[in-house]
């Protein structure tokens, strides 16, 4: 079985010459369909520039990523949007949220792009609000909800469309450890349930050691890669 | 997608209502200008071609013109009643010739008086000029030399009012004379003058009893076919030549105005006022472009980290542009709707203060959003490109 995300001696250099930034150097790495992993390392050590390439959102300077077989790197700009489209949600640490649009309509927004039907888009969007716990706040815009809300907001607006990837860069980043642990279950829960291969970055070694593969990176380098729980076979 | 794309548009648009309507002015006066223009342009064409069509059918007139005698001019010496009738018994496609004999006088009625012209001339005169009557007859022919009248509308209302002037008596410097008939009005010209403001007298009358000569100061020909007016008018040209022994290659002491000509010249007039507008609309709607551009450009920037996340969540290039290049266009047919909306009141105040029939040209618009529309296109492009350039990442960390 092909794994859902192949890299291989993956670079990405910032700048050119005496400046150049290697954020990534020859990074390989494999992740299977299903998988819950965990990415540390120290500040600058390429984590946010991985996660980055993994979303489609940038793209290596040497080195292949493919993702279910396709070379990514063979897409154009119009085809690597419409992979995030379809496959890939996204968590920020920041949220990214639209400011003055409501919880709902936030949650929306990808399915606009998806050209799912008003009713339809109004019902799964509901749907997944309620998943995250959020039933009654539909309407509450980022400005009136907590931080953790708001997380989960975002949560949902990336799981909304039922891609297969989920890619979280220090999700609870800025939220108290209350709040962090309930995002974490959130999305432990949401790769339980629904089967969303995750890909977590973050600096707590607590919350690393709920995944079941932790991956740690240092000078853009894979350090360490370990399992820590098996990777159950999934029966679709 | 689109609906959804244009739904979002509407709704930035209301977000910043203030700053929306302050950049769409400039296509509001643009758009509002194009209408008004084309409106009054057209409300003035149309009075004019009412005019003329009023002033009867296919006129030309025979002036006399200068003589030179050594270094002065001088007006050239008038007609005679014979060359009228040589006009009609040798040119063809003549519908009507009347010959005018004019004075200018105080009429007075009764306690009213009012200073007039008295046009002596023959009862062809009411029909070439297209006067319909309004009570009692015209003169005929036989009546040349009695002291009989027709009044125009003006001068009956200003001599007689309301009441009822057929029989009533005229009297003109020494002559009085009966009415036997009014005109109806016709009001007043492109030109704003009153054409209803005189007296009709036969021909003769006017020549023995009030002038005392036998001249003619002018012809009036009525053609039958528009068609031959360029005809007729050598024909006229060349025969008065001869009739008034002026040599060939010698300047003609006489004119023959066509009426039409001076509609035309009337049109060009119109015609260059509305380039000159003209002008004006497209710097406005130029500048309303680039307000538009300008607004849309700093909504770019302040949106820069909106952008990203539509493109992180999967909206494409084509889609990021798509989006704000609907706005773009959005705003300025907002710009375009209240553009018609002002260039309609503004034409009808215009066409009211310059005593034109209010007119609707549905065609305008039509032309008006299409011009916004393009406008929006045009202007809206660079800051939608700009917007849909912006790499994703780079986009997310925005500010
Ligand atoms: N756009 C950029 N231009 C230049 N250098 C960059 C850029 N983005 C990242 N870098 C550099 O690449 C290296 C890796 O950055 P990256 O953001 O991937 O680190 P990180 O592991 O996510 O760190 P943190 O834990 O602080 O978020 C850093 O040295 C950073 O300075
Ligand atoms: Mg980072």
């Amino acid at each position: 079985m092909t794994p859902l995300i192949s890299l291989r001696k993956v670079c990405r250099v910032y700048g050119a010459g005496e400046t150049a930034v290697w954020a990534l150097r020859d990074v390989d790495l494999e992740i299977d369909e299903g998988d819950f992993v965990a990415i540390m390392g120290p500040s600058g050590s390429g984590k946010s520039t991985c996660m980055n390439i993994l979303g489609c959102l940038d793209t290596p300077t040497s080195g292949t990523y493919r993702f279910r077989g396709i070379d990514v790197g063979s897409l154009d700009r119009t085809q690597r949007a419409l992979l995030r489209r379809h496959a890939i949600g996204f968590v920020f640490q920041g949220f990214q949220l639209l400011g003055r649009t409501t919880a709902l309509e936030n949650v929306e927004l990808p399915l606009i792009y998806q050209r799912v039907p008003k009713r339809e888009r109004r019902r799964r969007a509901m749907e997944m609000l309620d998943a995250v716990g959020l039933a009654g706040r539909e309407h509450h815009t980022p400005a009136e909800l907590s931080g953790g809300q708001q997380q989960r907001v975002a949560i949902a607006r990336a799981l909304v469309t039922r891609p297969s990837l989920l890619l979280a860069d220090e999700p609870t980043g800025n939220l108290d450890s209350a709040r962090k642990f309930e995002i974490l279950d959130l999305l432990l829960r949401m790769n339980r349930e629904r089967g969303v291969t995750v890909v977590m970055v973050t600096h707590e070694p607590e919350m690393g050691e709920q995944a079941a593969r932790r991956i740690v990176f240092r000078d853009g380098r894979v350090e360490s890669d370990e399992r820590l729980r098996p990777l159950e076979a999934r029966t679709a | 997608m689109i609906l959804s794309i244009l739904a979002m548009a509407f709704r930035e648009i209301r977000r910043h209502k203030m700053r929306s309507a302050l950049t769409t002015l400039g296509i509001v006066i643009g758009v509002g200008s194009v209408v008004a223009l084309v409106t009054v342009g057209e409300a003035s064409s149309a009075k004019v071609r009412a005019d003329m069509a009023a002033m009867g059918n296919n006129l030309l007139q025979v002036f006399p013109g200068s003589a030179r005698r050594g270094p002065v001019r001088t007006l050239a010496r008038p007609f005679q009643e014979e060359d009228a009738l040589a006009i009609r018994r040798e040119v063809g496609s003549l519908a009507l010739v009347a010959p005018l004999a004019t004075h200018s006088g105080v009429a007075v009625a009764g306690n009213s008086n009012h200073f007039t012209n008295v046009w002596g001339t023959t009862e062809d005169y009411v029909e070439a000029r297209g006067f319909r009557i309004g009570r009692g007859r015209v003169f005929r022919d036989s009546e040349q030399g009695v002291a009989v009248c027709v009044l125009g509308n003006t001068v009956r209302d200003k001599l007689f009012g309301d009441r009822d002037p057929i029989g009533e008596s005229v009297r003109i410097g020494s002559l009085s004379c009966q009415v036997i008939g009014t005109l109806q009005a016709k009001g007043a010209n492109a030109w704003g003058s009153d054409q209803d403001d005189f007296i009709l007298m036969p021909l003769r009358t006017v020549q023995r009893r009030l002038k005392g000569s036998r001249d003619v100061n002018s012809i009036l020909v009525s053609v039958s076919r528009e068609s031959a007016i360029p005809r007729v008018k050598s024909q006229i040209e060349s025969l008065m030549r001869e009739r008034r022994k002026i040599r060939p290659g010698q300047e003609a002491d006489f004119f023959v105005h066509d009426m039409k000509e001076v509609a035309e010249a009337m049109q060009e007039v119109t015609g260059t006022m509305t380039a000159l507008l003209g002008t004006i609309a497209a710097v406005s709607l130029l500048v309303g472009g680039i307000g538009i551009m300008n607004i849309m450009l700093v909504s770019v920037t302040e949106r820069t980290r909106e952008i990203g996340i539509r493109m992180a969540i999967g909206a494409t290039a084509g889609e990021v542009l798509l989006q704000f290049l609907m706005e773009a266009v959005v705003l300025s047919l907002l710009g375009g709707l209240g553009g018609v909306l002002f260039g309609l009141a503004a034409s009808l105040g215009m066409s009211a203060a310059l005593g034109l029939p209010p007119v609707f040209v549905p065609w305008i618009i039509g032309v008006a959003f299409v011009f916004a529309a393009a406008v929006g296109v045009f202007f809206g492009f660079f800051p939608a490109r700009k917007a849909a350039m912006l790499h994703p990442i780079e986009a997310l960390r925005h500010e």
